[in-house]
């Protein structure tokens, strides 16, 4: 067993459970992104941060990732936190403004502007989907492609992998993308959000670049049976 | 070559060699690595050649040929010289090198030839005594002048693998820890870790299947290149201080990552191995001490991340570079799960010093807490660009003034930029700076690996660090949000602000936003992907501001703020006019010139050629 403090609370913990884990044993509320149960932690969106150790060696690491060591001091909300949190929702809702979770998490934080250029980006990279498709749907059908600023996620070459079952699980756990169908102008949607009982983007052509990389999309594809 | 079998073989075959080795015999040797072949030493080498044979000169005792690695003085490449007395001839072309063969084979000195110290327009004979290496410790570069990295006798010839076989006869793997601990040697790949203490805890770890060994040659920041001089030139080296870890650590595997954009080092390292196991110095039961060890090359694909730790361990796993949290460090858990030590070239190549020398000797160079010698790639505006080394603790005046000779052209120097992407830019007003990790940490850059930029008046703060934003947005492995996006957004703001379409609202973002990135990414690449901003936000913030303010930028570098004109120097050569792409440049002979502004595409075209100043970029 593994002693440590958490915003001044002690807390016990077994060997091997992260930070995160240990602050939610707590009922320490720590915002997350990329963290999901039952997919091995990533540590990339780093909305999950927390300020570890004291004085000038103090330190912030993504608490999904941090293994509770014996002894560790642990503050998940100091002024340092806060601003590395409250930035990295700036960045986010400046690249994906219209995902739901980052709208609610930013609303919850109290950021209510972003001070940078806009984009629509969609993705934002958090890696749920490949996880899934790896760990929980055991196909490994998509993975993240190039480095900087050409990171991707996708099957290689862009073709369909044979590996992939259609089941749905990477949309269903993505925070960003629900809305990928509708692109950025919602009305002029075209299916909803892959949620259309009369999909018409399966036969148009003009229309693929709109779509994921799933083609068909499986809504579409059990709209259509 | 026969496989030796025993120390006492070893020490055989080196005593023989040694006794047959006659250092008075005039040697010419020609620094030919990457950049002595790419200024033309290859050509040398033949001239050489074919004038030896020419004058029958083909006995071992008349006059020798070594061709060896870089020696470091990049301005005066190629370069040739000659022992045993030392002479220097810089910048040598084919007919020089025909006369410089004759005048060896004479015992002659062309004075014609020799180096002009530009600060007394006196003729230097003796390398030793030319400005540039006169203030250098060249522990580890100077050795590259006295092997040909392709020769293992020559390698042995100058004392080597004699450290390693001493390690063995101590027959105790925890004598040679000590000595490194003792040294106080840290790490040269820039974070500066105690390589003994890393050591120690690798050697304290228990695991069935094996501990590794790492050389980390993944030099990927722009302008460095000492990793690269040393692999070419003494490759040897690194495989005798890696042979010497494994003994001491209790390591059986070690692997060199190295990039595969330096295939000439590729080149020497496969050699030099296949000699090792070719002598035994490599593989199972090594000269019959029961100590196996054997050491593969891995080839980086040209990710600059993979020089993080992390992300080199999962590079030789073969997956994708992106690096991961620690703990668990790679000492406790590396490649394949074994626990693993990386140290850099540099390191890699002091340890043999260390243990042939004593710790003793070797900690009495540079200041206490930062002992040894460090290679710094000195480029930019500076008049004598190459790789100098010196003790630590030395000033950065000392390297750009006594060494590098001072500025280029006629621009006054006003920054070094120190530490590649990760590092940050010191002012001319804290050049007092002694070199040693704490102090430039202190000052708000790192040592790095030991780039070193020297930035003049005609270099733009802004512009600097947008290129390394630049350079980053392609590099960093894009895994943490706040180092892709982060990074990204400070480009766009620099942008901004280079364009003449900044805000100081934006500035204070930036620098909001640097710190973050600073403070909330995982790995070494992204928390020190701000110090280029930070740093030049913290000295150079004036320059920001006349940007943003008065829409100026002061080097003259920042297209969109500058513009072209022609000052009463001009005497209407025409010149200037023939170079123009735009045709943007009206004049008669003999009459000043003028520029429409309209048409001028700030190329810089004609400031090039302009032979009397007479353009003015403001």
């Amino acid at each position: 067993m593994i002693t440590l403090t958490i915003n001044g609370l002690e807390a016990t913990v077994d060997e091997g459970t992260t930070v995160l884990e240990a602050a939610r044993f707590l009922g320490l509320p720590i915002p997350t992104l990329c963290h999901m149960e039952g997919l091995s932690p990533y540590g990339a969106c780093r909305l999950c941060v927390v300020e570890i150790g004291e004085g000038p060696k103090a330190k912030i690491v993504s608490s999904c990732t941090y293994p509770a060591q014996d002894g560790l001091r642990v503050r998940t909300s100091s002024a340092r936190v806060v601003r590395a949190r409250k930035m990295v929702l700036e960045l986010l809702l400046a690249s994906c403004p219209q995902s739901k979770t980052i709208q609610d998490l930013a609303s919850f934080h109290n950021v209510r502007q972003q001070r940078f250029r806009q984009e629509h980006d969609d993705c934002i990279l958090c890696g749920l989907c490949v996880r899934m498709c790896e760990e929980q749907m055991m196909a490994k059908a998509i993975g993240f492609r190039g480095r900087g600023q050409t990171r991707s996620i996708g099957t290689p070459f862009d073709v369909r992998s044979e590996a992939c079952r259609l089941c749905g699980g990477c949309m269903y756990v993505c925070p960003a993308c629900q809305l990928r169908c509708t692109y950025t102008e919602p009305d002029k949607a075209v299916c909803g959000g892959c949620a259309n009982l009369s999909p018409p983007c399966v036969d148009i052509e003009s229309f693929d670049d709109m779509m994921c990389y799933m083609s068909p999309c499986v809504a579409c594809e059990t709209a259509a049976h | 070559m026969q496989k030796l079998s025993t120390i006492e073989e070893f020490q055989d075959l080196q005593g023989r060699l040694l006794s047959e080795r006659d250092p008075s015999v005039p040697t010419i040797v020609i620094p030919a690595g990457t950049c002595g072949q790419a200024s033309g030493a290859n050509d040398l080498i033949r001239v050489a050649k074919r004038e030896l044979l020419a004058r029958g000169l083909t006995d071992k005792n008349n006059v020798r040929l070594r061709v060896t690695g870089c020696h470091g003085f990049c301005e005066a490449e190629p370069s040739v010289l000659v022992e045993p007395d030392g002479t220097f001839y810089p910048k040598v072309n084919a007919q020089k090198m025909a006369r410089i063969v004759q005048a060896v084979a004479e015992q002659k000195t062309l004075d014609d030839l020799l180096y002009i110290d530009p600060a007394t327009g006196e003729r230097v004979k003796r390398q030793s005594d030319v400005p540039f290496f006169k203030t250098q410790v060249r522990t580890i570069l100077g050795r590259n002048e006295k092997v040909d990295p392709i020769r293992i006798y020559n390698y042995l010839e100058s004392g080597g693998y004699s450290a390693f076989v001493g390690a063995l006869t101590q027959g105790e793997p925890r004598w040679a820890i000590e000595q490194v601990k003792e040294s106080g040697l840290r790490g040269r790949g820039g974070a500066g870790f105690p390589a003994g203490l890393k050591w120690e805890l690798l050697a304290a770890q228990r695991n069935g299947h094996g501990k590794s060994l790492v050389c980390n040659a993944d030099e990927g920041d722009p302008g460095a290149y000492m990793d690269r001089s040393v692999l070419e030139g003494n490759p040897h080296s690194i495989l005798e201080g890696m042979l010497i870890g494994g003994y001491a650590t209790g390591a059986n595997e070690g692997v060199i990552y190295v990039r595969a954009e330096y295939p000439l080092a590729i080149k020497h390292l496969v050699i030099a191995l296949r000699q090792c196991h070719e002598l035994g110095l490599l593989g199972e039961n090594i000269l019959g001490t029961g100590f196996s060890f054997d050491i593969s090359i891995v080839k980086g694909a040209g990710a600059f991340v993979c020089g993080e730790e992390t992300a080199l361990i999962r590079s030789i796993e073969g997956k994708m570079g992106e690096p991961r949290q620690r703990p668990p460090f790679p000492v406790q858990k590396g490649i394949e799960g074994k626990p693993t030590a990386i140290n850099n070239v540099e390191t890699w190549a002091n340890i043999p010093v260390i243990i042939a020398e004593g710790a003793e000797t070797f900690s009495k160079v540079g200041t206490k807490g930062n002992t040894g010698t460090k290679i710094f790639s000195l480029v930019g505006k500076i008049r004598n660009t190459g790789l100098v080394e010196v003790p630590m603790g030395i000033t950065i005046n000392d390297i750009v003034t006594k060494i590098g000779g001072g500025p280029a052209g006629r621009a006054k120097i006003k920054a070094v930029q120190t530490g590649g992407p990760s590092g940050g830019c010191i002012p001319v007003k804290r050049f007092d700076l002694p070199i040693d990790y704490d102090s430039l940490a202190e000052a708000g850059s790192i040592m790095g690996s030991g780039g070193m930029i020297v930035a003049d008046e005609h270099t733009c703060m802004v512009d600097v660090s947008k290129y390394f934003m630049g350079f980053l947005t392609d590099e960093s492995c894009g895994k943490c949000f706040t180092c892709r996006k982060g990074i990204q957004r400070m480009h766009e703001i620099l942008e901004d602000v280079c364009e003449g379409r900044g805000t100081l609202d934006q500035l204070d973002l930036l620098e909001e936003l640097a710190t973050v990135v600073k403070d909330a990414t995982m790995c070494g690449l992204g928390q020190t992907a701000s110090n280029p901003v930070l740093s030049t936000l913290r000295y150079f913030r004036d320059e920001y501001v006349e940007h943003i303010v008065n829409q100026r930028c002061p080097a003259g570098v920042c297209k969109a703020l500058v513009s072209y004109s022609i000052n009463d120097e001009c005497t209407g050569c025409m010149l200037c006019t023939k170079s123009c792409p735009e045709n943007a440049i009206s004049g008669v002979k003999k009459e000043r010139h003028s520029i429409d502004t309209g048409k001028c595409i700030r190329c810089g075209a004609c400031v090039t050629v302009c032979e009397f100043e007479a353009i003015d970029v403001a």
